[in-house]
């Protein structure tokens, strides 16, 4: 629709690196892309008409004009309502907005939900994504695998309060709605890590509810698929067998899943594969092992009002613990 | 001559005493003490947003808990939206609309009274909260189920939904008071369509209130009966809908934007052609745009919810009326360009400063918002900073900048003196410049993916630089509001003398002194133009007349089309009843807060009686009506 | 320029005094009261919506959505009401003619019939299984129909205030704007309840 180079300029001038970051601009897939093609069009259209505004409003006012004269000048004043009014104010407004209106209910009709094979349920909890894909049996959390260049949809719940869905990169914002599922879906066109986010205020760590989109060529899609439908591995060493011991009997098992072991209450996260995963507390810090250790001690210092309770452990048993976790690939 | 004006002034002016502060119902005491208290409010408003663009300065940063940002950024809404803008505009109103319209005083000047004490005291029962760190903390629109006693738990959601209530009563009785004014007791002569445009903006938005309103009102009933008594109407698992608050809401809440645009652009009316010297251009299409723009606001307020899953046709029809209803806004605009045009030349005042800025961020919020009523757009810019953008160029640019034009055209009315020009200039720039250095980059962060109400964020987004620099507008802005302020005490103390008129305009406000005698007019003038001051009809008043009104209290009532003189109105004396009444109502509100019946049904009762005495007439005067 | 007197004195003092009640127009009081109206009707309305919103969007609503309320009381409920405006309209045409007697008439006969009414409505409480409670439907049933009881006896109270000024001889063939204000409203309450009637009790067995 825009020229290239107009976009491109337009693009410098929300200069934003892409990489991950959640530009409605740089945009990576079909959905996106189209929604920004429009947005470059408005703004060009509002630039000419604020442009052409501007020069009617400032004018008369820094012309100055004559000073003794202080009888009104005489006009026809039906020929300039009829001017200025009802051509200037309405006639023009209308063309204008009717064009918009049109390109927007085009773009609009165009982003109906496609049918694919690929669904993916995802669960907004205050404050994280549950992300289950039904297909293949598994359930993950704050990162969902898309395969490069297909349209997958997406089922959006709410476990508690209304959140919002939103991939700038890849499509516009969908609520997540309690007691309704709503559709939306995802297509990225090259590969790459997009970052989503909770777009609806949903209490206190509304901030931190964001999430991964990836985008895997079919194959590393097609593995990290077979991975994720694996039942936890078996610990080999000492310090994770006694980490697992740790996890089964401590509080962690009533609010986590492991698929293979005992443990599996859906209040939390699944941890069956949470060391495969890139972050934690849906963003709120990277998966290392140092940020491990801190979340399980106090969540509560790093995400302030997260649901999940500080497990007091003492040194050895919270490096047991991690080691554990960091098993979970 | 003298005779009468003393004789009036016998009548009118009560001894000054503390009884009479507490008691009076003059109009003019009382729209002044609405701009005071709701300029106060401003500054709470604007300090709580202070605190949020010091928090958002940089990523990471941990100046402000969680709780604490998102006490502020409901407070920082709700007091701006509710308990500034829309009482600064009738704090105007209630000192100017009698004034405008030849009359003494408001229809009910004792509703009048009450309606400021309420909204007084339920922007103080607003604010109980934020002193004990229980603030209402789920956003201004408050979603449910976000405010469900399972996850608001507490008071905090406690004082949104029974401040809200309280205040409604206050809104209601102001608009039905402005309503019943402008349509029975306008100059003989002052026919509809010879009103001030003001009167078409302030007759349109009472009119929304009233049918708005109530939306409101049913929502937030609903929501305090579930959070209470455990009722249904939100809760999915039980046959309710959360979604039903978001229609109820925003069905309430377009129309509210108009509420508070419309009576600023009615003023901005009144003031562009002064300062053009002419009349303005296309009265009949600014009235009707008035009009149209307060019906079409009922028919938008699903775009507000073009994410929540809502049939696409449904998506389609809203998004078609919310680009219908900017064309009303154009006609508008271009009336007041077409009016600077026809001008000879036009008078650079402050209060011109402040038009020509109210236009520019006019025009930038009006676009803005043609654009997120495109639906694809909107599932973009939904709920991120564009939008939040895009609401601070409307609340600003249209109600805050008119509303300091109209504090440096009318102060000097209301109080004698003029502001200082030079001063003024000052304050002009620096707060216009200071507005788009904070807002304008909001755009581009929303299109940068930068969602709204969060309370920190991760650096390295692309974020970072435009925050910090939007904060140091906000200081800036802030530096021009201070401004304005000081240039207000000076004027007190050393402002030039203002005149009767010193704008050589054409509303019967300019025809008294300033201030204002206590009722208004010797004689109630006649009209026989738009522009009474400017058309050249000199009028006499006869001693003896109908329109003279000086035996006792009393102001002239005249119908409803053609303005003509029809009865005597007997206006009331001081009266602590609307005060006492006032705090009957809030101790209702107190009892219902704090779940106690001997409160709550006290003040009931206590209600209910002082209702009685309020409508049995005094016994030293016969029954009039 | 309103301030000018003419220093002329040839009219008698009070030539121009105008009455004040009206003869073009409608007093103030009147637009307020029926502003007033206006705004309880127009909660009325976001409160049957909401029923209707409702009862269109959630299959459970109202008992697996097939709930039919018995009509026996809300009809003789309807009938209370509507013949309760009819005689306070009757006795408002009389004081218009100056016969405060029929007014009295009128006044006592609508208070025994909102009385009534009131009566009535406490029995179809005390008939209904459900607590408000129960879920959405039996929320929305009790707080629409409990709002209208709670304006029905404000309006009641307002006739019984209306009546009591009238002992004191305030109302004249001229004078009785109270009497016309409070009728406003309890027509209002009427015209209410048989909008709630239709939605929540006659609609079921519609549609």
């Amino acid at each position: 629709m825009m020229p290239a180079p107009v976009t491109a300029l337009f693009q410098s001038l929300t200069r934003q690196a892409s990489g991950g970051r959640p530009s409605t601009q740089h945009t990576a897939g079909p959905a996106a892309d189209a929604i920004a093609r429009l947005g470059v069009g408005m703004i060009i259209t509002a630039a000419i008409v604020f442009a052409v505004v501007m020069v009617l409003l400032v004018w008369p006012i820094i012309r100055g004009g004559s000073t003794s004269e202080d009888a009104p000048r005489v006009i026809d004043e039906r020929r300039w309502e009829f001017r200025w009014i009802v051509v200037g104010g309405a006639l023009v407004p209308m063309l204008i907005l009717a064009g918009v209106f049109v390109f927007s209910l085009g773009i609009m009709r165009a982003d109906g939900v496609p049918s694919s094979p690929y669904e993916v349920e995802v669960i907004g909890h205050q404050w994280w994504w549950e992300v289950r894909y039904p297909a293949n049996g598994f359930v993950t959390a704050n990162e969902i695998h898309i395969p490069v260049g297909r349209p997958v949809r997406i089922h959006l719940r709410s476990a508690d309060v209304i959140h919002s869905f939103w991939v700038p990169q890849l499509q516009g914002k969908t609520d997540a709605i309690t007691g309704q599922v709503n559709e939306t879906w995802l297509q990225a066109n090259r590969p790459g890590v997009y970052r989503g986010e909770c777009a609806e205020f949903c209490g206190l760590q509304h901030a931190h509810m964001s999430f991964v989109v990836v985008a895997d060529a079919q194959g590393d899609y097609d593995a990290w698929v077979a991975n994720q439908v694996r039942p936890a591995a078996v610990p080999t060493d000492s310090s994770a067998l006694m980490g697992q011991k740790v996890f089964l009997s401590q509080s962690c098992s009533y609010c986590h899943t492991v698929r293979g072991t005992p443990a599996g209450a859906r209040v939390g996260p699944d941890l069956t594969h949470l060391a495969s995963r890139r972050t934690l507390g849906a963003g709120a810090l990277d998966n290392s092992r140092g940020n491990l250790a801190a979340w399980i001690e106090n969540p509560d210092r790093l995400k302030p009002g997260t649901k999940m309770p500080p497990v007091p452990l003492d040194g050895a048993t919270l490096q047991a613990l991690v080691a554990y976790l960091e098993t979970l690939r | 001559m003298s005779s009468t004006a003393e004789r009036l002034t016998a009548i009118w002016e009560p001894p000054r005493s503390v009884y009479s502060w507490f008691a009076t119902v003059d109009h003019k005491r009382i729209g002044m003490r609405y701009l005071v208290v709701s300029f106060f409010f401003l500054a709470l408003g604007g300090l709580d947003a202070a605190f949020m663009r010091m928090q958002l300065a940089r990523p990471e940063s941990h100046l402000l808990t969680p709780e604490a940002y998102d006490q502020l950024f409901t407070m920082h809404g709700t007091t701006m939206i509710f308990w500034y803008a829309s009482p600064m505009l009738s704090g105007f109103g209630n000192y100017l609309v009698p004034l405008m319209i030849g009359s003494r005083d408001m229809a009910f000047p004792r509703l009048n009274a009450f309606s400021f004490w309420t909204y007084l005291l339920s922007g103080m029962i607003h604010y109980i909260g934020i002193t004990r760190g229980i603030a209402p903390h789920a956003g201004w629109f408050a979603y449910a189920p976000l405010t469900s006693s399972a996850y608001s738990p507490g008071y905090n959601t406690e004082f949104y939904t029974l401040a809200l209530l309280f205040l409604a009563i206050s809104t209601t009785a102001g608009a039905i008071n402005f309503i019943a004014t402008i349509l029975t007791m306008r100059a003989p002569g002052m026919s509809l369509n010879r009103m001030p445009l003001m009167m078409w903006s302030t007759l349109t938005t009472s009119a929304s209130i009233v049918m708005s309103l109530p939306a409101l009102t049913a929502a937030l009933v609903f929501l305090e009966l579930d959070r209470r008594y455990g009722f249904h109407f939100y809760d999915p698992v039980r046959g309710g809908a959360p979604l039903l608050w978001q229609h109820l809401f925003w069905l309430f809440g377009h129309p509210w934007v108009y509420i508070i645009i419309l009576p600023a652009t009615g003023m901005v009316s009144m003031m562009l052609p002064t300062f053009s010297r002419r009349r303005i251009i296309g009265y009949d299409f600014v009235a009707m745009a008035t009009v149209s723009t307060g019906l079409i606001g009922f028919g938008v307020w699903a775009h507000h919810m073009f994410a929540t899953g809502i049939p696409h046709l449904a998506e389609g029809f809203f998004s078609a009326a919310s680009m219908t209803v900017s064309i009303p806004s154009a006609v508008q605009i271009f009336a007041w360009l077409a009016t600077l045009w026809a001008a000879r030349r036009v008078e650079r005042t402050t209060s011109m400063l402040f038009i020509v800025g109210f236009i520019v961020l006019f025009v930038i919020g009006g676009i803005s918002g043609v654009m997120v009523a495109s639906v694809p757009f909107d599932w973009q810019a939904h709920d991120t900073y564009f939008v939040v953008a895009h609401l601070h160029y409307v609340l600003i640019g249209m109600n805050l900048f008119p509303v300091i034009a109209a504090f440096y055209y009318w102060l000097p009315k209301m109080t004698g003196r003029m502001l200082d020009e030079r001063l003024g200039r000052w304050n002009f720039w620096i707060m216009f410049i200071g507005m788009n250095i904070t807002f304008f980059p909001m755009h581009i962060l929303g299109l940068r993916g930068m969602p709204r109400r969060i309370y920190t964020y991760p650096g390295g987004l692309g974020w970072d630089r435009l925050n910090l620099i939007e904060t140091w507008g906000a200081y800036l802005f802030a530096l021009g509001v201070l401004l304005f302020i000081i240039n207000v005490v000076r004027s007190q103390f050393s402002g030039a003398a203002a005149g009767s008129n010193p704008w050589k305009a054409a509303g019967l406000e300019w025809s008294v002194s300033s201030p204002p005698p206590p009722y208004n007019f010797v004689v109630i003038p006649t009209v026989a133009s738009r522009d009474p001051l400017w058309d050249g009809h000199n009028e006499v008043g006869h001693p003896r007349e109908e329109r003279l009104l000086d035996e006792s209290k009393e102001t002239l009532g005249t119908s409803v089309l053609d303005a003509e003189p029809d009865r005597r109105l007997p206006m009331p004396e001081d009266t602590l009843l609307p005060l006492l009444l006032a705090v009957a109502i809030t101790i209702v509100f107190l009892g219902l807060l704090f779940r106690s019946m001997l409160l709550g049904g006290g003040g009931l009762v206590a209600a209910l009686l002082l209702t009685a005495g309020w409508m049995w007439p005094s016994n030293d005067r016969e029954v009039t009506t | 320029m309103s301030g000018v007197i003419a220093p002329t004195d040839a009219l008698p003092p009070g030539a121009g005094r105008l009455p004040t009640f009206g003869r073009r127009s409608r007093a103030p009081g009147w637009w307020g009261m029926v502003l007033f109206c206006a705004t309880e009707v127009t909660l009325f309305l976001y409160f049957i919506g909401s029923w209707l919103y409702l009862r269109g969007t959630v299959t459970s609503f109202g008992a697996e959505g097939g709930h039919h309320p018995a009509l026996g009381i809300p009809l003789t409920l309807t009938a209370l009401l509507v013949s309760s405006s009819i005689t306070l309209r009757w006795g408002e045409r009389a004081i218009r003619r100056g016969d405060t007697g029929r007014l009295t008439a009128g006044l006592v006969a609508t208070l025994v019939l909102g009385a009534a009414f009131l009566a009535l409505q406490a029995v179809e409480y005390a008939k209904q299984e459900h607590v408000p409670q129960a879920d959405a439907y039996w929320s929305a049933f009790y707080t629409i129909t409990g709002f209208h009881g709670a304006h029905v006896l404000l309006g009641w109270l307002m006739l019984a205030f209306t009546l009591l000024r009238h002992t004191r001889g305030h109302f004249t063939a001229e004078r009785h704007l109270a009497v016309e204000n409070t009728a406003l409203y309890w027509h209002m309450v009427d015209v209410v309840w048989i909008m709630i009637v239709s939605a929540l009790y006659l609609a079921p067995w519609l549609w």
